[in-house]
């Protein structure tokens, strides 16, 4: 029954820029940051609360923004550097901060986010500061393609790799490896106990989450064709806390319908009033508040009462 | 030599004395509530519009330009009997004894709400009422000139350490904090209102964010992302000193202050991640800070 759902989902997602070309770069957006969303999930599952992922984001944007300017013009393959170059920063930053548990672990994310914030807006020569870099169209496959053509496989090859990657990211968390996250959560020294090596599964965990927020941060990039210093600020990784509690840390979907659910509600909103930040910051209060288990939690709920 | 320490050593205090008003409320009320307050940058930028408004009023109605030293007070009280108790009753109460993360997250909602209100009801131009610099004047040291204000700021910065540890030493309400610090239930079942001196507390953490914001003012201004901006170094700050340390926040607003204008003397490009970096450093080899231990929190 779900898979009905989550299939209807995909299909209606698929053909709305159809009928509304507007909502393609919307979409991409949101799926964009649902990616990202994810990798804060996945880490909130143990407990831990990062306030930081924003600079993985950032990383990977970066990273398609430099490689492409150092000559590399494939889209697969500046897709595939990029997100091992957030996992890549995502495994060392790790290295350090797994060791450490709640607060402490949010603020030092925060912190390492700042400094990667701080060094993109002042490296000027590097980065070019505050104007950010810009991101190219890259060749697909070796085709030069115009911007609404590469738009729109951009649109689809994300919607693709939702899928794939959240079936991916559904067994892993469904795994022993995935389980042990939850377990790290309740009782740690238990886990060790078993025999389980704690930082490992930390570790692997917060490498895929990077991972995750650096395939976010590039087809953002792609599709925004800019990356900017803000990508890293931490009100950015805010959201990304706050979309993937709005969407339920439940399971991957909660994430993606998280994301989905805020730039569509943004879209409608912005032509009403300006005054989006307070929506979002009364809604994410309502929602902790009165549904701990986000939106996602609505329809999981169901599936519960119905076995 | 001494021709470049002085100066140095002077800027470093003038900016930890700003960075100190920024963090010293932050790391206040999580001593007290052990919530850490995400919306607390937004408290500073509001008593910072609030002294800009009341000081734009002054000179526009041509006052006594001395008014403008009472505006900077007024506004922080203001600010902190507005915003104190409602916040503290309505959405900080709900949070205590919740997971760390829903702390932080209703606190995040607070901070997009408040910047917003701030947006709609300030605009988004930066306001900026010098008064109390131009009145005070100048005066020069070692040869390089100084706000007075500025030393005054330094001053001050001082006044509230003290104060503060009077307070809490030498106090009745601060042996209540005190009591209610070391153990929340024991301080309960022994008749004290708990609930009060968290409204109090948080109040006064709130006076202290506002009264922060209104100081910094007259000689930064204030514009829409100071709260965003002042949120990080006011984390930066707690943390090097230890969560819930007064005199630690001291202590790393001059590591701070120190470091940024060390920063900006040798690598000025570099100015910007100087407080990360040392709050990086510190939390590697010390997690919980400077003064921070694991299990006895102290204010």
């Amino acid at each position: 029954m779900r898979a009905a759902y989550a299939i209807a989902a995909v299909l209606v997602i698929a053909t709305l820029p159809r009928l509304a070309p507007w909502l393609q770069f919307v979409l991409t957006l949101a799926i964009a940051k649902g990616f990202a969303a994810l990798g804060v999930a996945v880490l909130l599952r143990a407990g831990l609360i990062s306030i930081g992922h924003a600079m993985f984001f950032a990383v990977s944007a970066y990273g398609v923004a430099f490689l492409a300017r150092a000559g590399v013009g494939d889209l697969a393959t500046l897709l595939v550097l990029s997100v091992l170059t957030a996992a890549l920063t995502g495994a060392v930053v790790g290295a350090f901060l797994i060791r450490y548990r709640a607060i402490f672990f949010a603020m030092l994310n925060l912190a390492v986010s700042m400094v990667f914030y701080a060094l993109f807006a002042k490296l000027y020569g590097v980065t070019g500061g505050s104007d950010g870099l810009v991101v190219p169209i890259p060749s697909v496959f070796g085709a030069a393609l115009d911007e609404p053509a590469f738009m729109r496989i951009l649109f689809y090859l994300s919607l693709t790799l939702m899928v794939l990657v959240g079936l991916a990211v559904h067994r892993y968390l469904d795994s022993p490896l995935g389980h042990a996250l939850s377990a790290v959560h309740t009782n740690e020294i238990r886990l060790e106990y078993l025999g389980i090596p704690v930082w490992a599964v930390l570790l692997i965990a917060y490498t895929l989450s990077a991972a995750l927020a650096g395939l976010g941060g590039a087809i953002a990039g792609f599709a925004i064709g800019r990356v900017v210093p803000e990508f890293a600020f931490w009100t950015a990784s805010g959201h990304l806390v706050l979309i993937a509690v709005l969407g339920g840390i439940g399971g991957v979907p909660g994430a993606f319908i998280g994301a989905l659910f805020l730039e569509m509600v943004h879209t409608a909103a912005v032509t009403v009033t300006d005054a989006w930040n307070l929506i979002v910051g009364a809604a994410l209060i309502a929602v902790i508040m009165f549904m701990p288990k986000g939106l996602y939690g609505l329809v999981a709920r169901e599936e519960g009462t119905k076995r | 030599m001494s021709n470049t320490v002085i100066p140095l050593l002077l800027d470093s205090l003038a900016s930890a004395a700003l960075i100190f008003f920024a963090a010293v409320g932050l790391t206040l009320v999580f001593s007290v509530l052990r919530v850490l307050n995400v919306a607390h940058g937004s408290l500073y930028s509001i008593g910072a519009y609030v002294a800009a408004s009341i000081g734009l009023f002054i000179a526009s109605r041509q006052l006594s330009p001395y008014l403008s030293f009472a505006a900077l007070l007024c506004s922080a009280v203001f600010v902190a009997a507005l915003f104190g108790p409602l916040i503290e009753r309505t959405l900080i109460r709900w949070t205590y004894g919740k997971s760390e993360a829903v702390q932080i997250l209703i606190t995040f909602g607070l901070f997009l709400i408040l910047e917003d209100l701030q947006r709609m009801i300030f605009g988004v131009q930066s306001l900026y009422e010098d008064a109390p610099v131009r009145l005070l004047g100048t005066s020069q040291i070692g040869g390089v000139v100084y706000l007075n204000y500025q030393l005054l700021l330094i001053g001050l910065a001082v006044i509230v350490v003290i104060g503060l540890r009077m307070l809490v030493r030498h106090t009745r309400l601060g042996r209540l904090i005190t009591a209610v610090v070391a153990d929340r239930e024991m301080a309960q079942s022994i008749g004290i209102d708990t609930n009060r001196i968290f409204i109090l507390a948080f109040s006064l953490g709130v006076f202290l964010a506002a009264l922060g914001g209104a100081l910094a003012m007259p000689t930064s201004g204030v514009a829409p992302g100071l709260g965003a901006d002042t949120m990080v170094l006011a984390f930066a700050v707690a943390a090097i000193g230890g969560l819930g340390q007064i005199e630690g926040a001291a202590v790393a607003s001059l590591i701070v202050g120190l470091a940024r204008v060390l920063a900006i003397y040798y690598v000025p490009s570099l100015d910007a991640v100087a407080p990360y970096a040392a709050m990086l450093i510190v939390l590697l080899i010390r997690p919980y800070g400077l003064f921070g231990s694991v299990s006895a929190r102290k204010i």
